[in-house]
């Protein structure tokens, strides 16, 4: 039996390999340098060139959009481990993702488990066809870290919900097509007030408002909700038990953040190093620096090691291993302190912000960037409170 | 390979578990050390031989019971929780690792069936100078047409003062070859120096003067010496890796455990965000060597091309969060830490003598950069 399943695999890798090898143009396998060279689809998207489209639609057609999801939503219908062989493939290719979509990476996970079956049929393949690009309401101005503090309103009126009041740091606000948003249903509960609810962004009073970054992008917008009228039906779960459908949805935010399951090909800090700082008798030419990429590419090996420790011991049934939190926590951390080493190793053309040759800054806006990595989706301070508390155990006061 | 552990490895650490809590509590160490430390208890000893500990990683051809060196680091693991005196590292662990590459069959089955009965102890005689270096040697080997003869010196030689057999590193007179040779400590003209170090563990330095040595007791063949002693090393490191993580674990949920009793300013002082932040940083760690060592174990059993670039991480990943861990177990302890009534003491104190065995973080840092061209 398990020998058959592991035939079975093989014969589905070297298929896949083969596939692989003959779509993905040449162009989708480089490296991505921008968030923007990615199909993020939609109801506005435009394909930047033709090997995007071209990638996009054959995936599209082998349903491997969203490869791991069931037929009926959409999906390829994958195994999980029929998934980790496409996810290993297409990062031994180096192939780039067909499509990001919020809606696979954290609104699906969401309602796979708390939707109504209907709703999963209406939003899913949706959302596996790309037809649709969702972003996140969740933080607001006084509601950061302290996210249940949520005050945007969302006022029973018989057949829909009046909503007012405003988000932060929606992640490409300005692109969405809909928006996953937290509200408030009930003001007598911090937790067990709070509701979730699908809103269409072309609603009447729906706004957004850029917020510029110190990296000189506006990833990121305001959202403004001006008397919005939400249909009832778009409530998803439980009125008032919002927080479960929150929190169980951060936990995908975190794995996202913290870069599981990327498929891109490895860069290696060492090589970069070698080439812009030369050997002397076969030693990196700057040995203290030497010794501090030795020492982040040892975390980085390891941490991968422990993702997939993390998802053998769930497949075995297993899933006392680290959470969510730790993998957010320790992932940005090497990303973060990955970039602070890049900048050593690139001296004066690091720091370079306008110039062609560096492509507007490339290098020194995404240093800039990664310093969000620790605060979005919960501090870096929240993640290790929730490790003490939750997996620990330490006291509350 | 999936990287966790099956059912059969699993019963090994349970039972290896119980049979530690019962027999080698953290106090059998305290009991050893005032007990003019004693290197090990014998008759412990027997009942791990019993126990089938000594057969484990022994092929079936010479009656062992081949279970694979990712068993013997659920065993190790646990011992680390216990740091239990035993000469499982240089009988088992470095010297029956190393007997199983030698060409030499004659010799082979007769010091596995030794060392499985639990009639001998052999322990591994290489380092020269103050720190690890598999590549200083200046041992010599002279052939004699009917045998050899062995001069040099040795230092920090695990459990050499209670070991029958020696098992010596050398070069032959060409500067060659290393030679591995299999002396027996009673042999004329060896000395030996024991040594207690800050783990209450005796090391010894050994010095060889016209040592006689038998053709049949050399272990290496040929060219072969210096892959069978590398290797042996690489698999020792994860070996000691193993039992790092036994030990850390154990430091780390002593601290948490005291964190949740002790009290100060009227609370718990495990409620102070200062102490839980550093406990889930260390958490953090603890998991990341969970997978490192883990890997290694299962490299050596595969025979992965790949074994001495993650015996190389695993021994830097553990030796920095052994350092780490045992620094913090020690000071979130407050005074009862540094006070020699209490167990916390025992694991800073062994952190600090197993981090170098064998190459410490920076050389094994190194090496990995080395491997990768840089």
């Amino acid at each position: 039996m398990e020998t058959q399943v592991k035939v079975d695999l093989t014969s589905f890798r070297m298929e896949t390999r083969k596939w692989l090898e003959d779509n993905c143009p040449e162009s989708m396998r480089e490296k991505l340098t921008d968030p923007n060279q990615v199909y993020w689809g939609g109801r506005k998207a435009e394909f930047s060139n033709k090997d995007q489209k071209v990638w996009f639609e054959k995936m599209l057609e082998k349903k491997w959009i969203v490869p791991y999801w069931e037929s009926k939503y959409g999906g390829g219908g994958l195994s999980l481990e029929q998934n980790n062989v496409l996810n290993q493939e297409m990062g031994r290719l180096g192939c780039r993702k067909p499509h990001i979509n919020f809606g696979i990476t954290m609104l699906g996970p969401a309602m796979l488990k708390f939707a109504s079956e209907e709703q999963k049929l209406h939003y899913l393949p949706q959302i596996s066809e790309a037809k649709i690009r969702w972003v996140q309401g969740y933080s607001e101005p006084n509601a950061g870290s302290d996210l249940a503090n949520l005050q945007t309103k969302a006022e029973d009126k018989g057949d829909h919900f009046l909503v007012t009041g405003s988000k932060v740091w929606t992640s490409f606000g300005d692109k969405g097509d809909w928006i996953f948003c937290l509200v408030r249903t009930d003001s007598s509960s911090k937790h067990k007030g709070v509701s979730f609810l699908l809103i269409d962004m072309a609603s009447e009073g729906v706004t957004t408002r850029p917020i510029k970054l110190i990296s000189g992008n506006s990833p990121f917008t305001e959202t403004f909700f001006d008397s919005v009228k939400v249909p009832k039906e778009n409530l998803v779960g439980t009125l008032n038990e919002g927080w479960t459908i929150a929190k169980y949805l951060l936990t995908h935010e975190r794995q996202m953040i913290g870069g599981i399951g990327d498929t891109d090909k490895k860069e290696y800090l060492r090589d970069e190093a070698i080439k812009v700082l030369g050997k002397n008798n076969d030693i990196l030419s700057d040995t203290i620096l030497r010794s501090k990429i030795a020492e982040l590419e040892m975390n980085q090996e390891i941490f991968d090691l422990t993702i997939q420790r993390t998802m053998d011991e769930h497949k075995a049934g297993n899933s006392s291993g680290a959470a969510s939190s730790f993998f957010k926590y320790y992932g940005t951390e090497l990303s973060i302190q990955s970039e602070e080493l890049r900048l050593s190793v690139n001296g004066f053309n690091a720091s370079e912000w306008t110039s062609k040759e560096s492509n507007n800054g490339l290098q020194a806006r995404y240093f800039c960037r990664t310093k969000g990595h620790s605060i979005e989706g919960g501090t870096h301070e929240v993640q290790l409170n929730i490790i003490a508390k939750r997996i620990l155990g330490l006291p509350s006061k | 390979m999936a990287l966790i552990i099956n059912e059969e490895q699993q019963m090994l650490k349970t039972s290896t578990k119980e049979f530690l809590d019962l027999k080698s509590p953290l106090s059998s160490l305290r009991d050893l050390r005032d007990n003019s430390y004693k290197t090990h208890d014998k008759d412990l000893w027997m009942e791990m031989v019993e126990m089938g500990w000594t057969a484990l990683t022994v092929p079936e051809k010479y009656n062992g019971l081949n279970f694979g060196y990712v068993g013997l680091g659920q065993v190790l693991e646990e011992m680390g929780r216990k740091l239990t005196l035993s000469p499982i590292v240089s009988t088992v662990l470095l010297s029956s690792t190393l007997i199983s590459f030698s060409k030499n069959e004659i010799l082979k089955a007769k010091l596995f069936q030794e060392i499985m009965n639990g009639s001998k102890l052999v322990s591994l005689a290489h380092e020269e100078g103050v720190h690890h270096n598999p590549n200083m040697l200046n041992s010599l080997l002279s052939n004699k047409g009917e045998g050899y003869v062995l001069n040099g010196s040795k230092n920090f030689v695990i459990d050499g003062s209670v070991s029958d057999y020696i098992i010596v590193s050398s070069i032959d007179e060409s500067g060659l070859n290393t030679m591995l040779a299999l002396v027996d400590s009673k042999s004329d003209g060896i000395s030996f120096n024991n040594k207690v170090h800050m783990d209450s563990r005796t090391y010894s330095d050994i010095s060889f003067n016209n040592v006689k040595v038998e053709k049949s007791h050399l272990l290496s063949q040929g060219d072969d010496g210096d892959f069978i002693l590398n290797k042996t090393f690489d698999i020792a490191r994860v070996g000691l890796a193993a039992e790092m993580l036994g030990s850390i674990q154990e430091a780390f949920e002593m601290t948490m455990s005291y964190l949740k009793e002790r009290e100060q300013f009227g609370v718990k002082i495990g409620s102070f965000q200062a102490l839980q932040h550093r406990s889930a940083i260390m958490f953090g760690e603890i998991e990341l060597c969970k997978s490192i060592v883990l890997k290694a174990l299962q490299a050596i059993d595969s025979d992965d091309s790949n074994l001495a670039k993650l015996a190389s991480l695993a021994k830097a990943k553990l030796g920095m969060t052994f350092k780490l861990v045992s620094n913090e177990a020690v000071q979130m302890h407050g005074g009862i830490g540094v006070t020699d009534d209490a167990d916390v003491g025992f694991f800073l104190k062994r952190a600090r003598v197993i981090q170098r065995t064998l190459g410490d973080s920076n050389y094994h840092l190194d090496r990995v950069a080395k491997m990768n061209n840089y």
